[in-house]
């Protein structure tokens, strides 16, 4: 509940610098500066925008819109930017939702594996893998996915389509979740994630150590209980916990990673919206996408917290 | 246990006339012996200084001039004129990938000095003073945490101009934040500790326990931080520069360079445009955490060796 409390505070003063940062970055009447008779036009344009008023009113009018449901209409296409909002964050939600299910299923495997067989060859493997990873930036990974695991193929068998595809999120004139979707889905999600795999694993790995070397643990094979059973009964549920904290934690990193996926695999969601208004000088849709992401990543948090709490029953007491 | 423990070193420290310090060289040969030790952090450290001679040395290494273009040769691959193959307006690679190290390690290097010059100076006053140094450090780090930082780093360099200074002054504007967390960190535990109690008692002011006693016990977890900020930075400005936001030509990059192999990508036999600066970029990243691994192990006695 304080967090909570906590939370509603660091919203609004994010808001008013990110509403500083980026009204004093773009001057939405720069595109009538080479009308004729444009010190007219700018100043009554000025006038309707509010922008003779100071930064912090201009702020407050803005915020008191969003309160409600109001962002205003973007300077490049005239849409309401809630709606472009909305339509964007489909794809998006899509991506998060497999890659974060996808990176949590194989970095909990690896982890596991190289914490119970620790210093096996497999260990040394997945190691070795992880530095490779956390080394490899998200865009470079996606480049080299696509060279290797597209194009190649089709030079190399001649095919008329690739096995795995790397533009948008389905065929056109498909839709729905199928086979062409699942092919669609492959290279940005491991190009999304390739970086979270790597650090969660290696969390992964560290945790689960620590629970294997803590003394109930111990105390339960000397009671008899076997291996395997202590593993997966005892150990592998606790030492879950604190990948949870990390996985939330990284919820913000994971949505800069969608910036470049989205735009390397043509996928029209939140990402690719940001690069289009950021390079098109698009103020209202910027301040309304970084609003809607603060949002979102203070809701995962949030979210991480009670789960925390219900897994952990240590910390629901205090 | 050899003479290393933070308690004997200011006793001796105090004990000892100024200008004798045989306990702090016998810390630095023991971090020596335990940095040599880790095989990968040694071999880092070649390959580091190497990409940093061949780079900052490109203007007497490189085999063609900078930005040299030349449209009367076939752009092809690696071969014993141009060993990294040529691009689609006929540059060396090698050369353009030489001197894009050059801004790519300039940047990287920069930012990891600045952010943590500045963050071990406001995470040492906020652990040491507290109070409104304290509080606006930890909500001031809040507010960025909950906004993704390749976003915040986006409309920062659109605002400053697109060059190498203002990726320097703005990833270390984002950067500084987490050494002073974590140095802020060490210092309130080693705070708690008696021998800068014993410091205190005999007279030695805040700013002296601070910069004698305590800073020189959290240098390890600052080299660290400060190696991460390396690989960080460096990626930043690649991953920036290679979505258009970045760098811009004639300035040269990795970046740039992975920016315009995008024809390679399609193209299977031009897979070398991306291969080449990708694995100067994947190499220097993965050099400088390797360091940090060693420096980690090296400055931490407790740490045992061979544990990953």
């Amino acid at each position: 509940m304080r967090r909570i409390v906590y939370s509603v505070p660091v919203l609004v003063i994010a808001s008013f610098f990110v509403f500083w940062g980026i009204r004093t970055t773009y001057d939405p009447t720069a595109k009538f500066r080479a009308s004729r008779d444009s010190a007219r036009i700018i100043a009554a344009k000025r006038k309707e925008l509010g922008l003779d008023k100071t930064i912090i009113a201009q702020w407050w009018t803005w915020f008191t819109h969003f309160l409600q449901g109001n962002l205003g209409v973007s300077d490049r296409t005239n849409d309401r930017v809630w709606g472009m909002l909305t339509h964007a964050m489909w794809p998006s939600l899509q991506l998060m939702f497999w890659g974060t299910m996808f990176a949590l299923v194989i970095a909990i495997a690896v982890g596991v594996y190289s914490a119970v067989k620790q210093y096996s060859i497999g260990d040394y493997a997945f190691t070795g893998i992880s530095y490779i990873g956390i080394a490899m930036p998200t865009f470079l990974f996606g480049l080299l996915a696509i060279s290797l695991l597209v194009t190649l193929p089709v030079t190399k068998f001649h095919l008329t389509h690739p096995y795995l595809y790397s533009v948008g999120l389905h065929s056109s004139g498909k839709s729905g979740f199928n086979i062409d979707y699942l092919r669609h889905l492959v290279l940005p999600v491991l190009t999304l994630t390739v970086q979270s795999v790597a650090v969660w694993s290696r969390f992964q790995r560290a945790s689960m150590l620590d629970v294997l070397h803590a003394d109930y643990v111990r105390t339960a094979r000397a009671k008899g209980v076997p291996r395997r059973k202590v593993i997966f009964r005892h150990a592998f549920r606790n030492a879950l916990i604190p990948l949870v904290t990390v996985v939330a934690l990284d919820s913000a990193f994971l949505i800069g990673g969608l910036v470049i996926t989205e735009q390397i695999f043509s996928i029209s969601g939140m990402g690719q919206l940001f690069l289009f208004s950021l390079t098109g000088g698009d103020a209202p849709v910027l301040l309304g996408w970084f609003l809607v992401v603060a949002v979102f990543v203070i809701v995962f948090n949030l979210l991480a917290d009670l789960m925390y709490g219900v897994l952990d029953p240590r910390i629901r007491i205090s | 246990m050899t003479t290393s423990s933070p308690e004997t070193m200011a006793a001796a420290e105090l004990a000892l006339p100024p200008g004798a310090e045989p306990v702090a060289r016998s810390n630095w040969q023991l971090f020596r012996r335990r940095f040599f030790r880790h095989k990968l952090a040694v071999l880092s450290i070649i390959v580091l200084f190497f990409l940093i001679l061949v780079c900052f040395g490109a203007s007497w290494l490189a085999p063609f001039p900078k930005n040299q273009t030349n449209l009367l040769i076939t752009p092809g691959g690696p071969s014993a004129k141009h060993w990294f193959g040529t691009n689609e307006v006929g540059q060396d690679l090698l050369t353009q990938v030489m001197y894009g190290g050059q801004i790519s390690l300039k940047i990287g290097l920069a930012v990891a000095f600045f952010s943590t010059v500045v963050g071990v100076v406001v995470g040492a006053m906020a652990g040491f003073y507290g109070g409104w140094i304290d509080q606006g450090l930890s909500r001031g780090t809040d507010l960025f945490l909950i906004v993704p930082e390749l976003a915040i780093l986006g409309v920062a360099i659109q605002r400053l101009g697109r060059s190498d200074n203002s990726f320097i002054i703005v990833l270390a504007a984002l950067g500084w934040m987490y050494v002073a967390r974590v140095v802020r960190g060490q210092v309130l535990s080693i705070k708690q500790k008696e021998f800068v109690e014993a410091a205190r008692a005999s007279g030695a002011s805040g700013t002296r326990i601070v910069v004698r006693h305590i800073l020189p016990n959290c240098i390890g977890p600052i080299m660290v931080n400060a190696t991460l900020a390396i690989a960080a930075a460096v990626i930043a400005e690649s991953t920036l520069t290679y979505l258009g936001l970045g760098l811009q030509p004639p300035a040269t990059s990795w970046g740039i360079l992975l920016n315009q192999a995008e024809s390679a990508v399609t193209e299977t036999s031009k897979f070398y445009l991306v291969f080449f600066p990708g694995a100067f970029l994947v190499l220097t990243v993965l050099a400088v955490n390797f360091l940090g691994d060693g420096l980690r192990d090296a400055f931490d006695p407790q740490s045992e060796h061979g544990s990953k």
